[in-house]
């Protein structure tokens, strides 16, 4: 439950979100709402084959079909059919860095990949007439499996390279000198599934040629217009500052609009090209195979420890499916996980070894938590079968391993340093909500009665990073931008204020967050503050919203551009209460004389001065703002502990999320309300991964998990109250002690619950269960587990 | 997700909507509530000429007692059967099992005739028009006829409906004061059933006198479960019922998907047949 705290300011209080009436309304500007005159309708003609030569493109029937104006293969597209970049090439000249053209040239290499555009002056006719398009395909073997990828003889996914691999990486070592001092080796093979960001929004784009000007703006469904902007002025040759665009209301991205899209520049160049509008809104089959993936790792862990519990060493070696072709983060991503393996233990040793895999499928990218919840899941699942193979209760190995509160800053055997945390206070909150005691209680006597449902506990004891990044660390992984974050407040002439931040929200409530920063330094009413976003006409430095790094770094641009607004206004109201800058002080929004509290002035008062400009002190300029870029120090940790209790029905495999208890650390919090609903829908998205999601494709690369029908989403009904609570550790090198929480309840929770169903069924032989844990999956464990033991 | 361009009738008879669908020839549809329909039409999984939409025929309306059973329009939503107080007395197995499908929203668009006439293996009511042994009216250029449940479901999506013929009404004998329960096995709330039973027994004292037993998505058509029925008869223990149940999966031919193989469905057909009749049975 949220608790209400009372401050003076809003900054802390849980109130309601600015953004909701307008959503919850329907007054709101999405880019399928947006209609141009003139409008062209975009189709993607779509390849149903997984790996194809293309013999053939011919548009022409396409062409004679009723409202259709244009249509293309790549050949016809010529020049314009620039590529999708990738913008992290990992371990630089190494990396095998394929093209990835809008439409595809000589082959198809995943089903759904695209051959062909057809633009109409209806959406019905564009997609009437794209079954026009003659395709000839010469099939080619599909490449699906890692491990088929990588044997010897597979076929290649791109044919210029020598095998499927896309590059190897190395982090760390010692593990072997560490391991041969260890009384036992746990080792394990995890399969970290495929997942598809299932936003509400499907993807939306419209490009236009704006009037006589040169300027082309494109609206896009999008977490990162700014990078964006960069990104599509390089590929289309498109001067920047004649490129504008604009990300209007974005329902949801999880990641999967944390990318620059073929449909994306298509739109762009046939717009320019044909010197009309393009409009495309994806449907949902063509979300499931044309949105980028998340996850999809097979994880070979080794933790190395003595007989009282002491970790010694983790080994973790992964194979991460990149799909088809790299997208923008493409092999990063599992990347962003390779610091947080060790979790919040300590240990002598970390060896981390990843290779990147091509494989005929959808191209993988960022996804909630984008490389952490894969890490977490490792470390928190291999402590659990380490703690069963000593006989050690769970959360007792936890604690003999965890870092200390005493111990911060702590520097990572991964080579970060965490800056702050108290495992012990948010475990022992959490104990104590979920009834830990009695639930093992309970667990005994179902295990004694050899009930058919059996109950067992998941435990997840998660830290991760956040707050993307320091610009230098970025630097050092070979990522092609920066990680600061920009902020300008301009007070308006009658005391309201306009607040231009470089975050791009898509759901997350920065408009109501970002005014109770603003409102709890410069003294005006939340309500009085406007926030301007998601544009780059009108908010034009930014780095977008991912990594959780909104408030943990666009936070810290918002207070220091605050705190220079009121230095800029202290200097007018100074003059006019005839005293000197230094006599004032502010308080909530006055600025008072120093021992004459009759002497004061609102902010909105000096607003006005500073608009009329007839009475400003020597060298001060018209107008108040305050502007700030911040780059980060460092990351920020935020921590936590999970509980799940989950019932299994032995006899038919089915597990029920009985109960979920989870304390979360995220530093300081603007509004808990907002930390509650984030923690809410991450863990449902968690709960999503452990139990019902999973994207499956057969031998011959045929996506089976292609609509909502199959591709399975836990709803409300599926899922109990969350019971939340929270402990606040401020982070030291976050000016606002803020830590981040976007992606916390995604990372922590799938561990716990699938920890949760070996906890129960453990008795029976079981020591691991394949995600989803669908019914299936958890019947044949069992099933497995007695064979064996039979 | 945009259907292929079709012509629409809307008729107010059932003789105007056989006529049109003889007018349309192969390629016309019988619109019901479009739960079905719409979404293959979105997928353009099939592109029908034209669609003959049933949903203001009165005559496919209502639901009447005719004596020894319960008539129940082709066009009666599943909400409508659901709640109906006729329905529950008589056909309590109907009832609870409509209650289940889909979701609210689609059960109030969604019909019985509709489901029972698109014959999806995974639909939770064809089974139990089968074990209850329901009669059909189907009326075509031919004029009127009925078929039996037993005769009805032909195979995947395949009824004994012809392309220019109307579903009119859906007759089930009544089975007041018969016990009824349904275990519907799915991973999330609003999917369609891996695999179902429907059970519906009269009791004697304490013991089973009668039973109907019907299977969901245990083969290409739904499964009345004959053998087990005939196991049910005289039994009065939990262990009777099971080694009734054991039969549940015997002489059925289920699929395999991602959710479940035929092995774990032959699995969950037994095991949700003995909840089912237990249940069903108050034992
Ligand atoms: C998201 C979703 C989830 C669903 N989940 C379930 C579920 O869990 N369980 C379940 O059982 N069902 C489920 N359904 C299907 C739902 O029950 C449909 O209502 C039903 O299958 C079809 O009924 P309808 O009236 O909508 O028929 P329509 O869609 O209109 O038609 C279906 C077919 O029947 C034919 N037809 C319809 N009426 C007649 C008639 N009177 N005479 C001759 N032919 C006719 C049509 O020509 C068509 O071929 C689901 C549907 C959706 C969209």
């Amino acid at each position: 439950m949220t608790e209400v705290v009372d401050t003076p300011t809003a900054f802390g209080r849980p109130i309601r979100r600015k953004e909701d009436a307008k959503l919850l309304h329907g007054r709101t500007n999405w880019t399928d709402n947006i209609q141009l005159p003139g409008t062209l309708h975009m189709a993607m003609v779509r390849s149903p084959m997984a790996h194809a030569r293309i013999a053939k493109v011919d548009v022409t029937a396409a062409l004679a079909r009723p409202g259709v104006i244009a249509a293309y293969s790549a050949a016809d597209l010529g020049e314009l059919n620039s590529g999708v970049p990738c913008v992290w090439p990992v371990s630089g000249d190494d990396t095998v860095m394929p093209p990835f053209p809008a439409l595809a040239t000589d082959k198809v290499r995943h089903v759904g990949d695209v051959v062909a555009v057809v633009l109409a002056t209806s959406a019905a006719a564009a997609e009437d007439a794209i079954e026009s398009v003659d395709v000839e395909y010469e099939a080619l073997p599909a490449v699906v499996g890692m491990l088929d990828a990588l044997s010897p003889g597979s076929a290649l996914v791109h044919d210029q390279a020598t095998n499927n691999t896309c590059y190897v990486y190395d982090l760390g070592g010692g593990y072997d000198e560490a391991a041969a001092k260890a009384d036992v080796i746990v080792k394990r093979r995890f399969v970290n599934q495929r997942l598809i960001p299932s936003f509400m929004e499907p993807r939306a784009v419209v490009a236009a040629p704006m009037g006589m000007s040169d300027e082309m703006t494109i609206w896009t469904s999008t977490q990162i217009p700014h990078v964006l902007r960069v990104l599509l002025t390089l590929v289309t040759g498109i001067p920047e500052q004649n490129l504008r665009v604009v990300a209007p209301d974005v329902g949801g991205g999880f990641g999967g609009k944390l990318q620059i899209y073929r449909e994306e520049i298509l739109a762009l160049q046939l717009a320019r090209k044909l010197g009309r509008p393009v409009k495309w809104t994806e449907t949902r089959s063509e979300n499931m195979v044309a949105t980028h993936h998340g996850r999809d790792q097979i994880q070979d862990i080794e933790l190395a420890a003595t007989k009282d519990g002491t970790f010694l060493g983790l080994k973790v070696t992964l194979l991460a499916n990149m799909g088809a072709y790299l997208g923008i983060i493409t092999p990063g991503t599992p990347l962003l996980g390779m610091f947080m393996f060790p979790g919040i233990y300590k240990m002598d040793a970390y060896q981390f070894r990843c290779t990147g895999v091509f494989t005929n499928t959808t191209q993988t990218d960022a996804y909630r938590g984008a490389g952490r919840p894969e890490a977490t899941f490792a470390i928190e699942r291999i402590v659990d079968e380490l703690a069963a193979e000593l006989g050690i209760e769970p959360m007792e190995l936890r604690r003999r391993n965890w870092i200390t509160h005493e111990e911060f800053p702590y520097t990572t055997v991964a080579g970060l340093t965490y800056d702050t945390g108290n495992y012990e206070a948010a475990t022992a909150k959490a104990l104590d909500m979920f009834g830990y005691d009695e639930l093992r209680a309970e667990q005994k006597r179902r295990r004694e009665a050899g009930d058919p449902v059996q109950l067992g506990i998941g435990i997840s004891t998660f830290t991760e990073m956040c707050g993307l990044a320091p610009s230098r660390t970025l630097g050092a992984l070979k990522y092609a931008a920066g990680g600061w974050e920009h902020c300008t407040i301009r007070l308006l002439p009658t005391g309201k204020a306009e607040l231009v931040t470089g975050t791009s929200p898509h759901g997350q409530g920065h408009e109501t967050a970002w005014s109770q920063i603003a409102s709890s330094i410069i003294g005006i009413p939340v309500e009085d503050i406007d926030v301007v976003h998601g544009d780059t006409g009108r908010a034009p430095y930014g780095m977008d919203t991912y990594g959780s790094r909104s408030l943990a770094v666009g936070g810290q641009a918002i207070k220091k551009a605050a705190d220079r607004l009121v230095e800029n206004a202290r200097l007018i109201a100074a003059h006019q209460l005839e005293c000197a800058p230094e006599d004032l002080e502010f308080v909530e929004g006055t600025f008072k004389v120093k021992g004459d509290p009759e002497k004061a002035t609102p902010i909105q008062a000096v607003a006005w001065a500073a608009f009329s400009a007839h009475n400003l002190p020597d060298g001060v300029e018209p107008m108040i703002s305050g502007a700030a870029t911040v780059d980060p120090e460092d990351f920020s940790y935020p921590h936590g502990t999970h509980l799940a209790a989950m019932e299994v029905d032995t006899e038919t495999g089915k597990v029920r999320l009985r109960k979920y208890v989870c304390v979360d650390d995220v530093g300081i919090q603007v509004n808990p309300m907002i930390v509650e609903g984030q923690v809410h829908g991450g863990v449902a998205q968690g709960v999503g991964q452990a139990l019902y999601e999973g994207a499956e494709y057969d031998p011959d690369g045929n996506l089976l998990t292609a609509s909502l029908a199959d591709y399975l989403i836990p709803s409300a009904a599926d899922l109990p109250t969350f019971e939340t609570g929270t402990t606040v550790t401020p982070s030291t090198t976050h000016s606002l002690g803020t830590k981040g929480v976007g992606e916390a309840g995604a990372i922590a929770s799938t561990p716990a619950i699938i920890n949760g169903i070996v906890d129960a069924l453990r008795p029976l032989g079981v020591t691991d269960v394949l995600m989803p844990a669908s019914p299936q999956n958890v019947w044949r464990a069992i099933q497995a587990a007695k064979g064996g033991a039979a | 997700m945009i259907p292929a361009a079709f012509d629409y009738v809307r008729p107010s008879t059932v003789d105007e909507a056989v006529a049109a669908l003889v007018a349309g020839g192969e390629d016309a549809k019988v619109l019901g509530g479009g739960q079905s329909l719409m979404p293959v039409l979105r997928l353009r999984m099939g592109a029908p000429s034209v669609l003959v939409d049933c949903s203001r025929i009165d005559e496919l309306k209502g639901i009447s007692d005719a004596g020894g059973a319960i008539v129940i329009g082709a066009g009666v939503t599943h909400d409508d059967v659901e709640k109906s107080a006729l329905v529950r007395e008589h056909v309590a197995l109907l009832a609870k099992v409509t209650a289940t499908v889909a979701d609210r929203q689609i059960r109030h668009r969604g019909t019985l005739g509709g489901a029972l006439a698109h014959a999806d293996p995974a639909g939770d009511q064809p089974g139990t028009a089968l074990a209850l042994g329901a009669t059909f009216t189907i009326a075509g250029p031919a004029g009127r006829r009925t078929v039996p449940a037993s005769e009805f479901f032909v195979d995947y999506f395949t009824t004994a409906v012809g392309p220019d013929e109307v579903l009119v009404s859906v007759s089930f004998p009544k089975h007041a004061g018969w016990g009824a329960h349904y275990e519907r096995f799915n991973r999330t709330a609003q999917a369609w059933a891996i695999v179902g039973a429907a059970a519906t027994v009269r009791m004697d004292g304490g013991t089973i006198a009668e039973a109907r037993v019907a299977l969901t998505n245990m083969g290409p058509s739904p499964v009345r479960a004959t053998t087990v029925e005939a196991a049910l008869v005289g039994v009065s223990t939990l262990a009777g019922i099971a080694a009734a149940a054991a039969h549940a999966a015997d002489g059925t031919r289920p699929t395999g998907d991602i959710h479940a193989d035929p092995e774990y469905r032959e699995h969950l057909a037994r095991v949700l047949t003995r909840r089912a009749v237990a249940a069903a049975a108050g034992i």
